[in-house]
């Protein structure tokens, strides 16, 4: 079935149109819902955007693809992105990434078989002062150490954390 | 303890909440400039001396002056992208004190006619947005937004804006284009965004930092705020500290307050009681500066005294177990990630820099190599159209000429001059 927006989305797409002169300014944050509705921009998502915008199709698709927050493919249920850049580096990032392939078995890029968890190495989360640093979904994780990442993960998988 | 202007929440730490902002004199800035004519705002902005904390350090009143007089949809946006490694200050205002932002935006917009406003920022700070947003729901029910603001005739709407993950688009005309909902790809300038901005229309885009500045300077004058810190680098400055030290944070201090100061005193020395081998003072694009600079006074004109920047006054401190052929490997490795493609010299070069750092750290590399990356930067320097590629040559140029024999060293014996090092690759 074709993917779409219900009552409930075009209200709130009217809501977020309404800040906007016009339709075109609206497609990062359509985008954004989009991918928080279907999980990830597909490019039936990206289909679906275009014609709720009237815009074309190679314009949201030239959009969904420059910025890296918009997921390409699915993600698990908790997208784990570690920033590995300067100052988390400085201090332990690298033996992070390394602890969660461990207890993962993934490598970056990758997610589980049972759809739970997505690693991703990102670029700086601008959380320099609490690093290193982990975004779970939208929320973040500071002052990391390798035990407090297992006990993350841990948290995760019993369902103990709001994410 | 010196001045607290930025992080009201020091003083009471619900001052996310209007109502408590305004009992510690909210708002007050703003009842103040509606008694004011536009201009004169302006100029009181001017003759404080505030420059933009963004980056640049660009005189605001001047940028605000440049915005055309007159009748016309005009914008004012607030660059909340804060994307540049080391720099994470604006957060905290907008987390902690988002009123104070909300009610520079308001300041700014009546100065210089602009009646929306948008705050963009980064999209993985959407918890932060969402703080915004609350005190922006707050600032309408209690009419500092909306219509005919505090009975003024003057309205304003504004309005959060979530990016999407691409460092780029902190660069002013990047932001521009990103809010236009395209890719963020820098425009070439003129034209500035003050004649051709957001949606076509006249635009100022100002730093978080910088706004948040303005309510103080309006309520209490430009002369308050110049008797801060040095002769046109005046105000509080938050210096944001990371790295190898033992107290990393945010400090809202004088501006000019000596590197020693602030890495020693108030974050707590290097840990370990390690040496100290290098500092990056302001945001990774700063070039990077030894222990022998740690008396120079953290302010514009002091740091391109010393051929460095204050740039976002982000200071990464590196202690004695850094290698520096993987620190700046690494961030030749974000410069590349994130150039947006549009020039050559920058896609290219970036690229190129990061591939040629990558073999010497990964003990592969070759005689020649650091004579190359050198006549590289050279030629990215000056010649793309936004400043991201001159950022990756000031962060990756001055390091490997002060640290050249740790570069050589790694390609004459092909292993690493530090022992016990951190690993960050």
């Amino acid at each position: 079935m074709a993917l779409r927006f219900d009552e409930n989305d075009v209200k709130k797409l009217e809501e977020i149109r309404a800040k906007y002169p016009n339709n075109q300014a609206c497609t990062l944050p359509f985008l954004h819902y989009a991918q928080d509705k279907f999980g990830y921009v597909s490019m039936d998502v990206i289909k679906l955007v275009a014609q709720t915008l009237n815009l074309p199709v190679a314009h949201v698709l030239s959009v969904a693809t420059f910025y890296t927050m918009y997921n390409k493919k699915p993600v698990g249920k908790y997208h784990l992105q570690v920033c590995t850049n300067i100052s988390c580096s400085l201090l332990g990032a690298r033996r992070l990434v390394d602890k969660l392939q461990e207890l993962l078995g993934i490598k970056p890029g990758e997610t589980t078989e049972d759809g739970m968890f997505t690693l991703t190495e990102v670029e700086c989360l601008g959380s320099c002062g609490t690093a290193p640093v982990i975004q779970v979904n939208d929320k973040y994780f500071e002052n990391l150490d390798e035990k407090k990442v297992e006990e993350l993960i841990e948290s995760l998988r019993k369902g103990e954390l709001d994410v | 303890m010196s001045e607290i202007v930025l992080f009201k929440h020091l003083i009471d730490p619900e001052v996310r909440n209007i109502e408590n902002y305004i009992k510690l004199g909210g708002y007050e800035g703003l009842k103040k400039a509606f008694t004011m004519q536009p201009d004169d705002i302006i100029e009181e902005v001017k003759r404080s001396n505030l420059r933009g904390r963004g980056g640049a350090g660009f005189p605001t009143g001047l940028k605000w002056s440049f915005m055309p007089k007159g009748e016309g949809q005009k914008y004012f946006v607030c660059n909340a992208d804060e994307g540049e490694p080391g720099t994470f200050k604006d957060r905290y205002i907008m987390s902690e004190n988002p009123h104070q932002l909300i009610e520079g935006m308001v300041i700014g917009g009546y100065a210089m006619g602009a009646t929306v406003g948008y705050i963009y920022i980064r999209g993985e700070f959407e918890f932060v947005a969402k703080i915004l947003q609350k005190a922006i729901d707050e600032a309408y029910e209690k009419g500092f937004l909306g219509k005919n603001i505090l009975n003024s005739g003057f309205d304003f709407d504004l309005y959060v804006h979530l990016g999407a993950g691409a460092y780029v688009c902190g660069e002013e005309t990047g932001l521009i284009n990103s809010l236009e909902g395209k890719p963020g790809q820098p425009r070439l300038k003129p034209p500035f965004p003050a004649q051709y901005g957001v949606f076509g229309k006249p635009t100022t885009v100002n730093n978080v930092e910088t706004i948040a500045c303005v309510p103080d300077i309006i309520k209490k004058g430009a002369d308050w705020f110049l008797s801060i810190g040095p002769e046109k680098n005046n105000g509080t400055k938050i210096y944001a500290v990371s790295g190898h030290v033992n107290n990393p944070g945010v400090f809202e201090l004088p501006m000019g307050t000596p590197l020693r100061e602030i890495i020693y005193e108030h974050a707590g020395g290097i840990v370990g009681g390690k040496k100290l081998k290098a500092v990056i003072p302001g945001g990774s694009s700063a070039p990077v500066l030894g222990p022998e600079h740690l008396d120079i006074p953290m302010d514009f004109d002091s740091l391109k005294k010393v051929g460095s920047m204050l740039g976002s006054g982000a200071i990464i401190v590196m202690s004695e177990d850094t290698c520096m052929v993987e620190a700046f490997t690494r961030l030749a490795k974000f410069y590349a990630h994130e150039s947006c493609g549009q020039c050559t010299p920058c896609r290219e070069g970036t690229a190129w820099l990061y591939k040629i750092l990558k073999r010497i750290e990964d003990r592969e590399g070759k005689k020649g190599d650091i004579d190359l990356i050198l006549d590289i930067c050279g030629k990215i320097m000056g010649r793309t159209i936004c400043p991201l590629g001159d950022a990756a040559v000031m962060c990756i140029k001055p390091a490997v000429e002060r640290f050249r024999d740790e570069f050589e060293y790694h390609i004459e014996h092909k292993k690493c001059m530090v022992e016990n090092k951190i690993p960050i690759f």
